[in-house]
């Protein structure tokens, strides 16, 4: 009984807390620490995080692509990365989760401090790393081999943690929810995630990020390859998630990010020039009214 | 309602209904390479697939008459290998084979999954590049060479090991070897040469390289946005492999091994220059003596009649639908995997 207490002691409110009031009680009682994300490490600190880079340049090969960027995404903000193709927004944000560095010609200097700490550190781990910031891709990539509920908490596997039955159907109820995917799919859970639509794809992988509790997460163009309701799920999906959780997403979709972000960042390419960011602030400002010119014509429409 | 449906329906349908609701024939109109092309591919398939009905057609018509002879029940279960006496089949031939391409099998299919793990997901550059040649490059060694290796190389080192074994585990039937005393401080390496164990091994050097490549091409597919997916949530790289490469590449691993499994099942050369051929029923692998069938067909053929070779015939036909329905099997396995087919689009 004593260790129960503990246990449920240790539930970070803000990144656990069922998604709706409906959930049963007894399931949040029986979820175990999640302190062993991290078993030689001191326990990982939970909740939104603050992430800011700093002089982010990076290469492929001899051409480099940004060039010295800095910005700060506020703890619980969605910050939306804007501009037109092959500006190095993309790459800036595989940067912030170090999946840059998988790409062989890859390289890049500068710091992404996670509250504080350089996720490039020589001391930091990369899968900590990754753990601490998830990402969702332009094109969803659930484990096809996978169920539903086994995608939902493959982190849980991949982390090696071990987790008893009913830490694990609340872990895959409360991410499913928290990806508005639940109601869906909560009839067919064993079913392999590759029969869903793509929006409800995209959904689980957002699930799937969620589950193994991120401090921050990365979307890349989350909804480029949606359809305009599954779109607005996700929007949905980012809403509800405010607060809880630091986001930054790239889109392409001016709309999109007038409509989901708090802030907003521009980022622009002259040809066969690195990228940097033209202006950034917040999102009702950038749309409302833009600094410099060249955002002014971007956000309108004018280009890109 | 239904007022609505009709007088928007009615005038869109075609009066005569018939002539309309059956399927059109389809033709296209062929041009002279058109019909060379057809022509060409379809003469080169046909061919292939002649060609191995008839020596499935020539090995079953000639060793009909000496399976005749004996009954195939007789045939089957025969151990003995005397056709002047009438006195012949395929048991401890066919056992033999088995068991060599099993040890064989069992030695090639982790080092094979190794080695194409390595290359795909551990080794970059040059290493890679490097590697995945000498593999090919392994593959067209002679099997001739690898007899010689196997029996002047192998052989002397390895009894050694075959000795430990059979010192330590010989209380398994399998890894018995008569005749020796453990005790002896004599360094008596005879009673395993030549063995079921040896043949193995170097079958399975050269089962290698084509497991290794199917493997490595099944492997190298696995879609890059569920390893990067994978990454994302702060795998380690084998946890990728297992979650993302693994389940993707099953196909090719299954497809793969038994494709080397026909490979072992028919070669001959290498056995024939290792073993000591032995015909009986025997299941000690580390202990001198084996046999296979191929090898038996290369060491009888010389001394053979016309009715002994009949019978060597219907040997051949039991190795020629024993590797038909393995490697079938195995490229019916790699054809249905995932193999890029979904999850690419």
């Amino acid at each position: 009984m004593k260790t129960k207490a503990r246990r449920s002691a240790t539930l970070a409110p803000a990144t656990l807390a069922p998604a709706t009031e409906a959930l049963p009680a007894v399931d949040a009682a029986a979820l175990g620490p999640l302190a062993v994300f991290d078993e030689p490490a001191p326990q990982a600190p939970s909740g939104a995080a603050r992430l800011r880079a700093e002089n982010i340049s990076a290469w492929f090969g001899d051409r480099k692509v940004l060039d010295r960027v800095s910005l700060t995404m506020e703890p619980g903000k969605v910050t939306a990365l804007i501009g037109p193709s092959g500006c190095g927004k993309s790459t800036f944000l595989r940067i912030l989760n170090r999946m840059h560095e998988m790409i062989p010609s890859a390289s890049l200097a500068g710091e992404v401090r996670l509250d504080g700490t350089d996720i490039y550190d020589p001391s930091q781990r990369v899968t900590a790393a990754r753990r601490q910031i998830g990402m969702v891709f332009q094109k969803a990539n659930p484990f096809p081999a996978m169920s539903i509920y086994e995608n939902t908490i493959a982190g849980l596997k991949l982390a090696g943690i071990k987790a008893d039955r009913g830490e694990k159907d609340f872990l895959v109820e409360d991410s499913l929810r928290k990806a508005s995917l639940w109601e869906e799919v909560k009839d067919r859970l064993h079913q392999p995630g590759g029969g869903l639509s793509g929006g409800q794809q995209q959904r689980l992988c957002i699930a799937r990020s969620l589950a193994v509790s991120p401090r921050v997460l990365l979307m890349d163009e989350p909804c480029s390859a949606l359809d305009p309701t599954s779109t607005r799920r996700v929007e949905e999906t980012i809403h509800s998630l405010r607060g809880q959780i630091t986001i930054v997403i790239v889109t392409h979709n001016m709309q999109q990010a007038a409509r989901v972000s708090d802030e907003c960042a521009f980022f622009l390419a002259a040809h066969n020039q690195p990228g940097g960011i033209v202006e950034h602030g917040d999102t009702e400002a950038m749309f409302g009214a833009p600094r410099d010119q060249r955002t002014s014509d971007y956000v309108n429409g004018r280009f890109g | 309602m239904s007022t609505f449906a009709s007088a928007t329906l009615t005038p869109e349908r075609p009066a005569d209904e018939a002539d309309l609701a059956k399927p059109r024939t389809l033709r296209n109109t062929y041009t002279g390479s058109d019909h060379a092309f057809r022509g060409i591919t379809f003469t080169g398939g046909i061919i292939v697939l002649a060609i191995m009905l008839l020596v499935g057609a020539f090995l079953a018509s000639n060793g009909i008459q000496a399976v005749n002879e004996v009954g195939l029940g007789k045939f089957l279960t025969t151990a003995n290998w005397a056709p002047e006496s009438n006195d012949f089949g395929i048991a401890a031939v066919l056992l033999g084979t088995v068991q060599i391409a099993a040890v064989a099998l069992l030695v090639a299919m982790p080092l094979a999954l190794g080695t194409s793990l390595f290359i795909t997901e551990v080794a970059g550059g040059w290493l890679r590049k490097v590697l995945t040649s000498m593999v090919d490059l392994l593959a067209a060694v002679p099997s001739v060479v690898f007899g010689l290796w196997g029996a002047y190389m192998l052989q002397p080192n390895i009894v050694d090991f075959s000795k430990w074994i059979s010192v330590w585990f010989g209380w398994i039937p399998l890894f018995q070897v008569d005749g020796v005393d453990p005790a002896s401080p004599l360094r008596d390496t005879v009673p395993f040469t030549a063995s079921t164990f040896i043949a193995g091994l170097v079958v399975a050097m050269m089962i290698v390289p084509i497991q290794t490549s199917i493997m490595t091409e099944s492997f190298r597919r696995a879609p890059v946005g569920e390893r990067e997916g994978a990454f994302a949530l702060g795998a380690t790289r084998w946890g990728m492999i297992r979650t993302v490469v693994l389940p993707f590449g099953k196909g090719g691993i299954i497809g793969g091994t038994m494709l080397g499994l026909g490979r072992a099942l028919g070669e001959t050369i290498a056995i024939y220059l290792i073993i000591s051929p032995v015909f009986e029923i025997k299941f000690h692998i580390l202990e001198k003596g084996a046999n296979s069938i191929a090898a038996m067909i290369a060491l009888k053929y010389s001394e053979s009649n016309e009715f002994a070779m009949s019978a060597l015939m219907a040997a051949g036909f039991s190795l020629f639908l024993m590797t038909m329905v393995v490697n079938f099997t195995a490229s019916a396995i790699i054809a249905k995997s995932r193999s890029g087919a979904d999850s690419e689009g």
